[in-house]
Parts: C-alpha cells; sequence; structure tokens
C-alpha cells in the first residue's frame, strides 16, 4: 500500500500490478469524474493534473506519483461554492454534449492558462489536441479557454 | 390479433401529498404497473406519463429518452412548460423508468405512421395491433433524432396542455367564474377582474379532480416564449465538475470488476480455457464465454492483466480467410453478377434511363465507396449487472433501456418486470448504445456470481467488436443534354438498411433508376450516425456535383436549378450560398465545395472552405452550415448538433476506416483509428431557418453531407474528384510533392 495525496486528502492505495493512477482514483479512491477512454495516451479523457502537469493517468502508474501532489477535476474549485473561471466559461458556452471527455478537457484548460495565462490560437490548439471529443465540441472549447483567459487576466491584475 | 377500437385519452391523478400527475391513458387494458395504480382506473392501463405538479408548486417532466448530450432532457421539457406556462425556474425533469408503460408511442407512431396532426393523434382511435407490436419491439429508443420530433410534438406538448386546461377549469369552479376569464402565466393562474390567484401547486389537487380533456389547444409559433429560447441545459453543472455519472461510474456495494476478450475473428470461438489463475493477483474467477473470455477480478486493471496473461485459443473458423481486398472484390463482382442477371432489387423507377443514355450529349459516370466506421464512443462499452435469483439489476447508459431490459430477461429466463433497468448518461451513443450486445455479456458473466459485476471493455475490444457502418458501394450514371439538363439518373449501390429514402435525390431528373443488391458480409452491422444517409449523402452529392461540372454549370447554381419545386433546398441553398460568399475569391490551392440533403426532417446545405497544399495534405478551413429543421425547439442546442454532426462526420472523410485482416479488425485503438482533434477543426457557423414546418431530427442531418461539401471542395481546389473515403487514402500531392 501506498499513500497519495489527491485534492489536498490522502488516500491509501494497493499499488501492486502496476496500476495506472487513473483506476486507483477512479476505483479505489473512488474518485469517478477522471476518466478511461483508450488506455494508451491517445484521447486524454484521464488528464489530472500532478504537481501542476497534465498527465495521463492511464498510462502512469500509481506508484510513480507517491509524495507528489495530485489534483483530479473533482479538485479545481476555489472552495466547493465557487467554480473555476474555466468551468463557469464552460457553462457560459454551453460546451458539453456527451459530457465523457470534458473532465480531461477541462483539466487541460486548466493547466494551459497556469502556465499561459494568454495562449494564442495555435498554443490552445497545441495544448488541446491531445484530447478527443467525439461529440466535437472543439469550437466551443476554445472559445471558452478564451473567454477564461481573459477573466483569469482581469482577476489576476486587480 | 384483436383490433383495438377504444379511445387513448388524458389521464390524471393524484399521489399522496397532492401531486397531480398526467398522462396518456388507454382503455381497455390491464392495470398491472406502478404508474397505473396511479393514474389509471379500473380497466385502463397507463400509456405514458408525462409530467407531474406536486404542491411546491415545481412541474417534473418525465422523459422517457436517454440524454447523451444533445440537451433532449432540457428541450422536452421546455416543450412541455411551454403549453402548461409554466414558469421555466419551477420546471424539473425526471428519466422516465424503463417499463414497457413507457415504451415509446410517440416514437413509434412517428416513424411507422409519418408523422400525424398533433391532437389528432389523441382523438384517433388506437390500433391495438400497432400498440402490440410496439410493446413487443420494447420501443423507448433515443435514435432516428426523434424525440422531439414525435415524443415532443405527441407527447410533451399535449400534456403540458392538457395540464393547463385542467388547471384552468378547476380555478374556474374555485373562483366561480368562467374558463375564458382565466389567464395562466409564468406558472399563476389568475383571474383579473375578481384579482384572484393561484399558484400550479395550490390547484393542482383541485385540477386532479377535472375530467381530463381529450384534445386540448395546442399554441401556434407567435404564442410561444419558452420554446425556441435556448434555457441552459439540465446536465451541464455536473458535466464540469465530475459529478455527472456515467454507465462505467456506477458504484455497487460488494461490486466486482470484470473484462473480456472476444474472438477476433467474428464468429470465432474460444476453445478452451485456463482457471489456474484464479485466487491469484486479484482474479476471482475466469469464464468461457464461447465466443470470448472473461475475467472477474477486484479491480478493472487486475482483470485486464490477467487476460494478457493468458494464451486465449480461438478457432477462427473459416472466417479468418477473408481481407479487405477480398471484400472490395467480392462486391464488386457480386455487382456484376446481379446486374447481368437481372436480379437488383428496385428502389426507385421513373422513365427509361436506358433511352436517355443511349442519345445523350454527356454521360457522367463514377463508382464511389466508402469503409466500415466504427463508433468509438468516449465512453467504452460498459455494463453493471447484478442477478438475485429471479430479479436483476442493470446499470448502463443505453439508448434503449427497454430493449436492455427485455434483453435481460430473455438471457436469464424471467419476467421483464423483474428487471429494474438504471438508465446513466450516455458518452457519447451515436446508435452504437442502441445495442444490447454488451448487456448480454455482462449478464452471462454475471449469472456465474452472486454479487454485482461491472463489465468495461478495453477500447481495443470496443474497436474491434464494434458493429459496423457497412463498406459500401455505389455505381453512379447520369445522361445530360446539350444544355447541361439532366435527363437520366442511375445508381446501383449494395445494402439498403434505413432510412429507405437515403438512397432519393431531391434533384428534378425525368428518368431515374436507383437499384440494390445484398451481399454477404461476415462483419456485424449497426446503425451509425444518420444510418444510410451517411453512405448516400456521399454517393449522389458527389455525383451531382460532377452533373454540374459535366454540365459545366456553378455546383450550387445547378442544385438550386434542378430542386425548383422545393422551397426549403431553395432557402437552405440560398443562405448557404450568401453566408459563405459563395463566388467570391480564395486563396490558391483553396476550393469551396457545396452539398445538399434532407434526413430526418431536416433539410440541410453545407460549404466547405478547403486547401490542399502542394504536399497534398487537406485542411478544412471553414464549414457553413444553414439548416432547416422546421422550427428550432433549442437554438443553441440545435446549433450544436449541426456542430457535432459535422466534427463527427468530418473524422470519416479525413481518416475513418476499418479494414479487416484475416477476418478480423485490423484497427484497434485512436492511434490507428484517427479522429478529428481541436487542430483538425474548421470553424463552423450555423444558420437556422425556421420554415414553420413540423419539427425535424437534429442529431443526425449534418453528418451525411460534411463528407461531400469537402470532397468537392477539393475538386474545386485541385481538379481531383475523390470517389474513396476516407480522403487519406487518395494521392493529392502535385509538383513534386509527396502525395
Amino acid at each position: 500500500m501506498i499513500k497519495l495525496n489527491i485534492n489536498d486528502k490522502d488516500y491509501e492505495v494497493d499499488e501492486s500490478q502496476g496500476v495506472p493512477l487513473l483506476w486507483a482514483i477512479r476505483e479505489q479512491c473512488k474518485l469517478t469524474g477522471t476518466k478511461f477512454g483508450c488506455g494508451i495516451s491517445q484521447c486524454g479523457a484521464c488528464t489530472i493534473h500532478v504537481d501542476g502537469k497534465p498527465t495521463r493517468s492511464c498510462i502512469t502508474p500509481a506508484s510513480t506519483a507517491e509524495g507528489k501532489k495530485i489534483r483530479t477535476i473533482e479538485g479545481i474549485q476555489p472552495d466547493e461554492n465557487t467554480l473555476h473561471e474555466v468551468q463557469k466559461a464552460w457553462i457560459e458556452m454551453q460546451t458539453p454534449q456527451c459530457g465523457y471527455c470534458q473532465s480531461g478537457q477541462i483539466m487541460s484548460a486548466v493547466a494551459l492558462l497556469e502556465a499561459n495565462p494568454s495562449p494564442s490560437d495555435e498554443e490552445i490548439d497545441a495544448a488541446m489536441s491531445g484530447n478527443i471529443c467525439r461529440c466535437g465540441m472543439y469550437g466551443r472549447i476554445k472559445e471558452a479557454i478564451k473567454r477564461a483567459s481573459v477573466k483569469i487576466q482581469k482577476t489576476s491584475t486587480l | 390479433m384483436k383490433k383495438w377500437t377504444r379511445r387513448a385519452f388524458i389521464g390524471a391523478g393524484v399521489l399522496a401529498g397532492g401531486t397531480l400527475v398526467l398522462g396518456i391513458a388507454i382503455r381497455p387494458g390491464n392495470r398491472s404497473s406502478k404508474v397505473a395504480d396511479v393514474i389509471a382506473k379500473d380497466g385502463e392501463s397507463v400509456l405514458n406519463i408525462w409530467l407531474k405538479i406536486a404542491k411546491d408548486n415545481t412541474v417534473t417532466a418525465i422523459i422517457p429518452h436517454s440524454e447523451m448530450g444533445q440537451g433532449v432532457h432540457t428541450a422536452l421539457a421546455m416543450m412541455l412548460a411551454e403549453e402548461l406556462d409554466a414558469d421555466w425556474s419551477q420546471i424539473r425533469f425526471e428519466e422516465a423508468p424503463a417499463i414497457k408503460e413507457y415504451a415509446n408511442h410517440a416514437v413509434a407512431k412517428g416513424f411507422l405512421g409519418g408523422g400525424p396532426d398533433v391532437p389528432k393523434f389523441l382523438n384517433e382511435t388506437i390500433d391495438g395491433v400497432f400498440l402490440t407490436a410496439v410493446k413487443s419491439l420494447n420501443l423507448q429508443i433515443t435514435g432516428g433524432s426523434a424525440s422531439v420530433r414525435f415524443t415532443g410534438q405527441y407527447g410533451m406538448r399535449v400534456a403540458g396542455a392538457a395540464a393547463r386546461a385542467m388547471l384552468v377549469q378547476a380555478a374556474a369552479k374555485k373562483w366561480g367564474v368562467a374558463d375564458e376569464e382565466i389567464t395562466v402565466e409564468k406558472g399563476l393562474i389568475s383571474h383579473a377582474s375578481s384579482g384572484q390567484s393561484a399558484s400550479f401547486g395550490e390547484m393542482a389537487p383541485e385540477a386532479a379532480k377535472i375530467k381530463k380533456p381529450s384534445d386540448p389547444i395546442l399554441k401556434t409559433e407567435k404564442d410561444f416564449s419558452i420554446i425556441g429560447t435556448s434555457q441552459p441545459r439540465f446536465d451541464i453543472p455536473e458535466k464540469v465538475n465530475g459529478k455527472a455519472k456515467f454507465g462505467i461510474d456506477v458504484d455497487v456495494p460488494n461490486m466486482k470488476y470484470a473484462t473480456v476478450a472476444a474472438s477476433p475473428v467474428f464468429g470465432g470461438k474460444l476453445k478452451s480455457i485456463d482457471t489456474s489463475i484464479e485466487g491469484k493477483n486479484g482474479v476471482i474467477k475466469v469464464i468461457n464465454l464461447g465466443n470470448a473470455a472473461a475475467v472477474i477480478a477486484d479491480g478493472y486493471w487486475q482483470a485486464k492483466m490477467a487476460m494478457a496473461s493468458m494464451n486465449l485459443d480461438f478457432d477462427s473458423g473459416e472466417n479468418a480467410q477473408i481481407n479487405q481486398e477480398e471484400i472490395i472484390d467480392r462486391y464488386r463482382r457480386e455487382m456484376d453478377e446481379v446486374l447481368a442477371n437481372d436480379e437488383l432489387e428496385i428502389h426507385h423507377e421513373s422513365g427509361d434511363v436506358n433511352a436517355e443514355f443511349d442519345q445523350a450529349a454527356t454521360i457522367v459516370e463514377g463508382e464511389y465507396r466508402v469503409p466500415f466506421l466504427a463508433h468509438a464512443t468516449m465512453e467504452p462499452l460498459n455494463c453493471t449487472v447484478w442477478v438475485k435469483g429471479e430479479e436483476a439489476e442493470v446499470w448502463c447508459g443505453s439508448q434503449n433501456p427497454l430493449g436492455v431490459a427485455g434483453a435481460v430477461a430473455e438471457e436469464l429466463d424471467i419476467k421483464q418486470e423483474n428487471v429494474q433497468v438504471h438508465n446513466q448518461l450516455l458518452g457519447g451513443g451515436f446508435g452504437r448504445r442502441s445495442e444490447t450486445d454488451i448487456i448480454i455479456q455482462a449478464t452471462k458473466i454475471a449469472k456465474e456470481v452472486n454479487y454485482p459485476v461491472k463489465l468495461i471493455w478495453s477500447r481495443e475490444e470496443d474497436m474491434q467488436h464494434d458493429v459496423y457502418r457497412e463498406l459500401g458501394i455505389s455505381r453512379m450514371k447520369a445522361a445530360l443534354d446539350e444544355s447541361g439538363n439532366p435527363l437520366a439518373y442511375q445508381s446501383q449501390f449494395i445494402f439498403r438498411h434505413h432510412p429507405t429514402e437515403a438512397a432519393d435525390i431531391p434533384y428534378d431528373v425525368p428518368n431515374q433508376q436507383i437499384r440494390f443488391s445484398t451481399p454477404s458480409s461476415h462483419v456485424p452491422w449497426g446503425n451509425w450516425r444518420s444510418v444510410d444517409h451517411s453512405t448516400h449523402g456521399f454517393y449522389s452529392e458527389s455525383f451531382v456535383d460532377e452533373m454540374a461540372h459535366g454540365a459545366k454549370e456553378d455546383p450550387l447554381m445547378f442544385r438550386k436549378r434542378l430542386t425548383k419545386t422545393e422551397p426549403r433546398f431553395q432557402a437552405v441553398l440560398d443562405l448557404v450560398k450568401e453566408k459563405s460568399n459563395w463566388g467570391s475569391e480564395l486563396p490558391q490551392n483553396w476550393g469551396r465545395g457545396v452539398a445538399v440533403h434532407k434526413s430526418f426532417g431536416t433539410y440541410v446545405a453545407e460549404v466547405a472552405e478547403v486547401e490542399v497544399d502542394n504536399s497534398g495534405k487537406v485542411k478544412v478551413h471553414r464549414v457553413v452550415c444553414a439548416a432547416d429543421p422546421g422550427f428550432a425547439i433549442h437554438p443553441d442546442s440545435f446549433k450544436a448538433q449541426m456542430e457535432s454532426g459535422i466534427i463527427y462526420g468530418l473524422a470519416a472523410t479525413m481518416t475513418g476506416e476499418i479494414t479487416i485482416k484475416d477476418g478480423a479488425v485490423a484497427q484497434s485503438n485512436f492511434h490507428d483509428y484517427p479522429v478529428t482533434r481541436m487542430m483538425d477543426s474548421p470553424k463552423i457557423e450555423t444558420y437556422i431557418i425556421n420554415s414553420g414546418n413540423d419539427p425535424g431530427g437534429a442529431g443526425e442531418p449534418s453528418t451525411p453531407i460534411i463528407a461531400p461539401a469537402v470532397t468537392n471542395a477539393i475538386f474545386a481546389a485541385t481538379g481531383v474528384r475523390i470517389r474513396e473515403l476516407p480522403i487519406k487514402n487518395n494521392s493529392l500531392g502535385r509538383e513534386g510533392g509527396l502525395g
């Protein structure tokens, strides 16, 4: 057993057989917002942050994350009653359709904006093209990122 | 079968606590179900229950369709709220339980009957044969772009209007005034001259005592205040915080996990299975399912690792000899043979095409081909089943929850009412989640144990054991006179599923011959977004483009000229022409292509702007979409569906291809079945025409024509006509490019 720190909370996890973070988080920690899509780092549905870096949890062994700070979709709100600017923009644009890929999309977008608060179109494409959306909501995702970017910059200059 | 001659009517009743329930009841019938106890009297049975009005003034719409992101729960609740004159903030929804009373009568009637007038449907006698057919077919299906078209129009709106009429009559009676003097606005029932008013909740118990109207009057478009607006969707908040529950997220106490590996070759059998790994590394049980191996373990990963460690020996049978090239050759050879032997089935025939071919000034000919396609929904298939003796519970995201109940009951040989289906959100459907193959497989596994089992397919299993859009071929030929007028149109295609009108063309061509045949195939077929429209959209809209070029006419104006008697085609073509700046100059190596098609009651025209660089790389920059769905109930969701259908179709256009190698699917995951990503996505603009016709579908109609819009644009840019999809298999390089 190892200890994982997820969204500032400690969880005991059985890391045997090289279980990837994805399955430890979903089945052992019961945080099901992080999704299984492909299992080979092709679709981005399982994206989480490990020490702030966007990480594909489906190919990352849980054992490698011991002692690191893991953040999932359940942990991005500043507090229980306040949405992250990215979530607000997502709702404003009515972005999700089926919604299955959206945790991963949002985690990639949050990581992008934390590293680069005012990304260009090309930078958004580069950061987001690892996340597949079969409902094809790329136009809305892109627009939502731009809206969130404006809000985040405003907040940071206050 | 006995003919049903009694009337369908609106049934109502009161639940404990004073909640008014309203539904559609029918007599005679058996009073059997839970809802019937509430709203039907002796000798009546309930067809559908549509709404509840509680004392706390909330109105709950009960919706017999699955949410897969198309916003159906919101749109249908809006239709009900509109007729009720409810305040939108008091509206809630519940997804209907998967019991037979929710067999989607309105959907079936819409499909089988071709769309009756709204109130008339309730007035008319219900044909018992038809009703029995609906129930036995287990129709509670979300598909065919049908939810708004049928359930919304014939169910939700009628229920809302009926409830409103009952509330008004109850108020009039209580206040001793005339019905006509009562107004209802935003959930408040008022009588102006006496100054009296009441909320829905206050009046609901009284309203339940009112005789139910059988033909409530529906609003006309000019009175709409909720329909036609874009209310925020109910399902979105939980889709941005990780709380939305999909089938794969279900957590049942004491649940274990399973995965499977089916014979890679369709039709193959598992020879034997080694159970020696049971009890080790979290593995609980290994099962031979006949055509697949299953492993039950403490977690998905343990099941997957165990599966990978086993040497599975399949008897692949004769299908293992089948390869992609052989399939194409055989289909083509069979097309030659049925033509030579005069064994083609006729889809449509008018006039005499051969006479025109003999004397035409210009003949245009081409053979088109499209590949097998997988659905590749984001959420891999999964299903959780708990078998408890003569009862079972099922958790899944299905487009057809009643079908799920039926399939589980049949597999376990138990009564269908003993199967409880908990339908979850669907992580993409596109037709795939209308099937019950994984449901049956999960049931076979779960019946071996006495605890709940969640079966999850790997992406590889999902890709290689899909039900596929067929590999299709169409041979097209047209005759034009000296002025470029088409005299004859002929197509010979393979496989006709549905909707059958997909093979029709809207163009005014006096002589037409559209015929088909059905070669044998070992690859399982399934509904793929827009179904037969996905193939015929490409065939006919590419070929009409060839005809336009044969006539030396602008492709958009050619289409307009040949649809003069079709005002809705004219309108979408005019709008897409204007919004795309059709005819204006484009950069070098760019081209514009147009396509237009009607499917699921919605008319769509698309113009694609495409760049083909010297190496042959294709980039779709912009897509302009003009659509006439009759009336868009929720314009933003409608636009989202057009965008979605275009991107889904674009993946199939550019790279989508399943091929068969040694009888099995050669692709396995997104690396070899690439789909559209953000960097490949065009800017999409959608413009809606509310023509005042019956609402058409939204989920599918933009998909069929993105392929021809793009390939027609490639022709405009390069002069190369693409007749085989996907585009990646074609050489477009020039000037020493790689191509």
